[in-house]
């Protein structure tokens, strides 16, 4: 079989490549130029870098498999940073690897596969796969602690049909490392990527200020009711539940505060008593990744990668899709809200800010 | 593998070869006074004639280089001190990254530069040094240099002529030409890869050299030449007059057609081209993936120029003729010295098959 292996230079997706050449298959080893890493090449420990893609090529040497290296610059610019940037602009907390996953890893990937007449994608995100009785379903992986299933919620289903997850089932990752060594790769010690692969200094506002200067310009903190309790430095610092950066408003009254939203119109960072919640969380860009449901759906939800499942209700009606939480919690705009039902997800969307909504009947204390 | 990517680099001539191996068998320094070192200097020196002669220049004007980079960025450095660059829009990056900031000609949709262009730039009368391609890397299309070194001369101005994808494919006569440099690569001829040259002219100013060093080649490259390499340039000069360029354009054009009945289109004046290269654009199909799917098939073309990291950029000459969309759709074929039939066929045969999956409606009778 011919399959296609999104490689990242890391040791996952490597690994991914060596077991699908050990295990017989014609492997195509492809890596994403994201974005020009003059500024970021040389550093550890994040993805996507110069240093990355030569990583992968040299991977691909030792495999003796085919490798390509794909210019996605402006395509990851247009749909992950410009979207990254405007979704902090509108108050928003964004999840840049969804969207990279949805757009330039797998349409884009999943494309090009099927144009270079492979039938399969192979990635190295730890999910799994499991073919169901209506098609592919997407599984949480085996290990709770790598589990990325909350990412790909935004994957299709027709992308899920092509695509190979090898490592969801693995128990750990030292067991992945040690089939990096196993193979003789030269990635097995190399460090897991951990903040965002385009924000070179770790610092994401630097990038949200180049797109969209508005979003860190200074405004207030008020009260849900009106009350100018502070100051802040910009709305892209701040996300729905955080209790830090709040200076004099961290405590009123006695009480703890937090985020409960943001007004990028008026530049507003609104805080409310800690213990905070709301119910109902209103979604835009729901996938379903089972037949869409007519009814009201019982089942588990995550409002944030790490996180344990919370019970909840989706209902959709006129084309929106709502969640009803069973007890109150404060989703932040721009996260993924991800359906579970036990280890499969269903589908999820984005949490949208409710602005419709006036603040007082969204709020449960 | 069918290797159809000679603009990239040519296979190693077996005389290129051959002249390398017994060069690296000689023990000696060019520059020494001794027996060994006149031994090693008379392999440079016979080298540096034959090469000198067979483009058109005087063997005390030609200056070795590690390759065809260094000598137009050398011909740039000697010749532009006190000048303005104007540049074609379709240089080499060689050319480009050394004349930041020069003035660009247009070229039109049939990739040949606008002359009337450089006439009126240099009418202002402004000391200028122009760089002119030969033949194109990317089209093959070959650039009308004796005009320009006219246009040039009249107005005063320096011609450097990049000749790297020309040489070993067309007559190539520095002096013909009228331009006052030209640069040359070993290994796009058959040679082996880090050696080229630098021809000036008798009446090319030479201000200073890039590296010092020594001062070996008359001052104006410095360094030990890497004479093995040279000796391997010079027998793949003199192997490649004797090619056979009308039956290398037959089969250039046997796969020309073989893209165009699948839809495609050619880039570039077919009527003033080298007789090895074609650019051939699939409406639709993005280059780098038909690179992607060709090499699969086994068979080897490029497109735009490839940096270091390995992807596909989409073609500034092809951009500069104004084509557009197309611009990131064209595969440079380039046949090398020892292309054959049975290349095209599976060129063919594999084309179709690309075409058919990525370009179905293009495609007549498509399986």
């Amino acid at each position: 079989m011919r399959v296609v292996v999104a490689m990242s230079g890391g040791v996952d997706s490597s690994v991914v490549a060596g077991l699908l050449h050990e295990a017989g298959h014609e492997v195509i080893g492809v890596t994403l130029q994201l974005y020009d890493h003059g500024a970021a090449s040389g550093r550890k420990g994040a993805c996507c870098a110069g240093q990355d893609i030569h990583d992968a090529r040299r991977v691909a040497d030792r495999l003796g498999i085919s490798h390509y290296v794909i210019d996605a610059e402006d395509r990851f610019a247009r749909a992950v940073i410009a979207e990254f940037a405007g979704s902090y602009a509108n108050g928003e907390t964004p999840v840049p690897c969804i969207a990279c996953n949805q757009t330039v890893k797998f349409a884009d990937l999943s494309a090009l596969a099927v144009d270079l007449g492979a039938e399969r994608l192979a990635t190295g995100h730890y999910v799994r796969r499991v073919d169901g009785q209506d098609g592919a379903e997407l599984h949480r992986a085996v290990d709770p602690a790598r589990d990325q299933s909350w990412f790909l919620f935004a994957t299709t289903r027709p992308q899920l049909d092509m695509c190979l997850f090898p490592l969801g089932g693995r128990e750990d990752k030292r067991a992945v490392r040690d089939i990096a060594q196993r193979l003789g790769l030269g990635v097995a010690e190399k460090p897991d990527s951990q903040d965002i692969c385009f924000v070179p200094t770790g610092t994401y506002t630097d990038v949200v200020a180049k797109i969209r200067p508005e979003a860190l310009e200074p405004g207030q903190i008020v009260t849900s009711d009106g009350r100018v309790v502070g100051s802040h430095d910009g709305i892209a610092r701040y996300t729905v539940g955080q209790g830090k950066r709040l200076g004099g408003a961290a405590v009123l009254d006695g009480q703890r505060q937090v985020v409960v939203s943001t007004e990028p119109g008026r530049r507003r960072v609104v805080v409310g008593p800690r213990g905070t919640g709301t119910r109902s969380v209103p979604l835009r860009d729901v996938n379903w990744l089972a037949p869409a449901p007519v009814h009201d759906l019982r089942c588990a939800v995550k409002l944030r990668a790490r996180e344990e499942p919370r019970a909840a209700t989706v209902r959709t009606a006129d084309g929106a899709t709502t969640v009803t939480l069973d007890d109150p919690a404060l989703p932040a705009p721009g996260q993924a809200c991800v359906f579970y039902l036990g280890d499969r997800v269903l589908g999820g969307g984005i949490i949208t800010r409710a602005e419709a909504q006036p603040l007082s009947d969204r709020l449960t204390v | 593998m069918h290797y159809l990517d000679a603009n990239a680099t040519q296979p190693l001539r077996p005389a290129a070869r051959d002249a390398v191996l017994a060069a690296f068998e000689v023990t000696g320094n060019p520059s020494s006074v001794h027996q060994p070192g006149r031994a090693v200097r008379r392999i440079m020196e016979d080298a540096r004639e034959a090469i000198a002669h067979s483009f058109g220049g005087r063997p005390q004007d030609l200056v070795f280089t590690s390759g065809g980079t260094e000598a137009d960025v050398t011909a740039i450095h000697a010749m532009s001190q006190g000048r303005r660059t104007i540049i074609s829009a379709i240089e080499h990056d060689a050319v480009r990254s050394a004349a930041g900031g020069a003035l660009i000609l247009p070229v039109g949709p049939d990739g040949i530069v606008d002359l009337d262009a450089l006439d009126e730039r240099l009418s202002d009368g402004v000391a200028s040094v122009v760089c002119l391609m030969l033949a194109n890397n990317e089209t093959g299309v070959v650039q009308p240099v004796q005009e320009a070194a006219a246009i040039c001369r009249r107005h005063g101005a320096l011609l450097h002529v990049d000749a790297i994808q020309a040489a070993g494919r067309m007559a190539v006569s520095l002096d013909l030409l009228g331009a006052h440099s030209l640069a040359i690569s070993s290994h796009k001829l058959g040679g082996p890869a880090g050696v080229g040259a630098l021809l000036l002219a008798t009446d090319a100013p030479f201000s200073a050299p890039l590296i010092g060093g020594g001062g070996q080649e008359r001052g104006r490259r410095g360094g030990t030449p890497a004479v093995a390499l040279i000796a391997g340039f010079a027998a793949a000069a003199k192997a490649s007059a004797a090619d056979n360029l009308v039956h290398l354009a037959d089969l250039r054009d046997a796969a020309e057609r073989a893209a165009v009945a699948c839809g495609a289109v050619v880039c570039g004046d077919p009527n003033h081209r080298l007789p090895n290269t074609t650019s051939v654009a699939l409406p639709g199909a993005a280059a780098g993936v038909q690179v992607i799917a060709l090499d699969l098939e086994k068979i080897a073309v490029s497109a735009g120029a490839a940096c270091s990291s390995g992807k596909v950029r989409t073609s500034h000459v092809l951009e500069a003729m104004g084509l557009g969309r197309l611009a990131g759709e064209a595969i440079r074929v380039s046949l090398p010295w020892n292309a054959t039939q049975a290349d095209i066929d599976a060129f063919a045969t594999a084309y179709r098959r690309v075409a058919a999956r990525l370009c179905p409606t293009l495609v007549p009778h498509a399986a």
